[in-house]
């Protein structure tokens, strides 16, 4: 099992997580070429090491995370929310 | 090599066992070779077979960084089907089933394949009109494809769970009654001793780590084992496809590594003679028996990107329960082992046989979980593609730009996201 620590819920399961996928991807503008396009959809560098992925903690506060992740030994290096504005608006409140 | 027949086993029998040969070399890597494959396991073992044996290349060498069929070949579930309907899939798959049912005489290894029929259960009119196309499809591309009543699967298979408090009551089954199993260690051994025998070199313990390019093609491989030359170069290494490609100076890949996991309780007698698939309402399961009465079965992937070896505990829940649900019988049953490879998922779940932006380089990659029962067709186009440098007609469109062109074959529709696909 991998812990993963919501910075709002604090060290969970990864059970209590679904999986998005790459979050090093950056779209183009949509007027882009098909193959920027192309290569945006599906094309991945595939790491074997550490990747930048996106989780959301589905069973918790539903916080989409940004999470930088050893593909290799599934250790985790650092998490932060994947919208940043969004857990300061709820902090604040 | 001596051949496996009643003959030498009966004349080594008087003999004590000693007219045996071993089953393959362990040969000194050359410098230079006509072809390089990257990769023994099943798909790289085919490839040079069929290279020696369909286009009479013998220069040939299989590197393998761990021993032969040490990787995904010898972790699988071994299912064998061709129960596929868009174009360019249907017709490789039923060529590779074609080339399973002649196997074992081929190679002169028994790979022990036994069509025991591939029995896909549904429980909603939905699964079941769904099925109905797909296995009509197929009727109509002459492969055989049959639907069972709630009737006849109960004759056929009475362990099921039929209980009217069954969370999703079972409603019949689309089968395919040529698919079945083999022994996946034997395929790989028996290719293995087959292209060894038309002269191929597998060279095991040899990792492949760099290549030097010059112009447009690879000029230099380097190995643990020093550097040789190639005149082509392929690349048949499932889950570190990507890496590889990394290696070679390219870039990026419609490709993700996931892990599977795989299964196998304690040996029980004989309690199921078919492959059985559950899928509904998120759960994903297949069983069946292997001969030593151990029952094998997966489900679904880890969910999550990854290149370790070793499998994760939700999804052993999520299995136990499936595998509760449609056989309650297996409460008490202990499981033995369990393990897990890493898949070459795709975009669209089909798999790529061709070349590549390199000159002499050619790709073998894309298997998802269905890699083993292309083993023979995969190993067959593979080396066609080598061999002619060209793509033939069924393979045509399973190349790196059919996403560009609009014309992905994507048998379950489930998009762009490598981790739908199965
Ligand atoms: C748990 C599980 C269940 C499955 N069930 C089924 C099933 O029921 N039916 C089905 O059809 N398919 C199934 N599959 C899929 C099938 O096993 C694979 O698609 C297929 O085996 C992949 O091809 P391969 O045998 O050539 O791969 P592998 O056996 O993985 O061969 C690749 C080889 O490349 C070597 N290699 C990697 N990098 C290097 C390097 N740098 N230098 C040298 N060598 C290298 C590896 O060591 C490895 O031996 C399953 C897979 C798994 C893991
Ligand atoms: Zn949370």
């Amino acid at each position: 099992m991998i812990r993963i620590k919501c910075p709002y819920c604090g060290d969970r399961d990864h059970s209590e997580f679904t999986y998005g996928g790459d979050g090093s991807i950056v779209y183009p503008e949509l007027d882009a070429s098909v193959e920027d396009w192309t290569n945006a959809i599906f094309f991945r560098k595939n790491i074997y090491g550490i990747q930048t992925e996106t989780w959301q903690h589905v069973h918790g506060c539903r916080l989409w995370l940004k999470i930088k992740r050893s593909t290799i030994t599934h250790e985790i290096e650092s998490i932060e929310p994947a919208h940043k504005e969004i857990i300061k608006m709820v902090k604040n409140k | 090599m001596t051949r496996f027949n009643a003959w030498n086993v009966l004349k080594n029998g008087f003999i004590n066992q000693t007219g045996w040969q071993r089953q393959w070399r362990d040969p000194v890597l050359k410098k230079e070779y006509d072809v390089v494959i990257v990769g023994a396991g099943l798909h790289g073992l085919a490839t040079a077979y069929y290279l020696a044996k369909n286009h009479k290349i013998n220069n040939i060498a299989v590197l393998e960084k761990g021993w032969l069929g040490g990787g995904n070949a010898g972790r699988n579930t071994t299912i064998v089907r061709s129960n596929y309907m868009m174009p360019g899939n249907h017709e490789f798959y039923e060529h590779s089933l074609k080339l399973w049912e002649n196997l074992s005489h081929e190679l002169n290894y028994n790979v022990m394949f036994s069509q025991r029929a591939h029995v896909n259960l549904f429980h909603s009119p939905a699964a079941r009109d769904s099925n109905a196309r797909r296995y009509n499809t197929m009727l109509l591309h002459n492969t055989d494809a049959e639907f069972w009543n709630l009737k006849k699967l109960k004759k056929t298979i009475p362990h099921l769970n039929y209980g009217p408090n069954a969370r999703f009551p079972i409603m019949g089954a689309a089968v395919q009654k040529r698919a079945g199993t083999a022994r996946h260690d034997a395929v790989a051994w028996g290719y293995a001793r087959a292209a060894d025998s038309l002269g191929v070199d597998i060279i095991q313990n040899c990792e492949v780590n760099g290549f030097v390019r010059r112009a447009n093609n690879i000029d230099i491989i380097e190995t643990s084992r020093g550097q040789i030359k190639a005149k082509k170069v392929g690349f048949a290494v499932a889950g570190n496809t990507s890496r590889l490609w990394q290696m070679a100076g390219l870039d990026s890949l419609p490709i993700e590594s996931h892990k599977l996991q795989a299964f196998v309780t304690e040996p029980l007698k004989p309690i199921l003679d078919q492959v059985v698939v559950f899928g509904v309402g998120g759960a994903h399961f297949y069983i069946s028996q292997s001969d030593k009465g151990g029952l094998v079965f997966g489900g679904d992937l880890d969910w999550y990107k990854s290149y370790a070896q070793r499998g994760n505990l939700p999804i052993v829940q999520d299995v136990a329960e499936a595998a509760l649900s449609i056989l309650p019988c297996l409460g008490r049953v202990r499981l033995l082992r369990h393990w897990s490879g890493i898949m070459d998922m795709t975009m669209d779940g089909s798999f790529f046989i061709c070349k590549t932006p390199i000159d002499n380089l050619y790709l073998n990659a894309g298997w998802n979980y269905g890699g083993f029962k292309t083993t023979p067709a995969s190993g067959w186009h593979f080396a066609d593609l080598i061999a002619n440098n060209r793509p033939n007609k069924i393979i045509n469109n399973h190349d790196l730009k059919r996403f560009e062109k609009g014309v992905n074959i994507d048998e379950r529709g489930a998009g762009p996201d490598p981790k739908l696909h199965g």
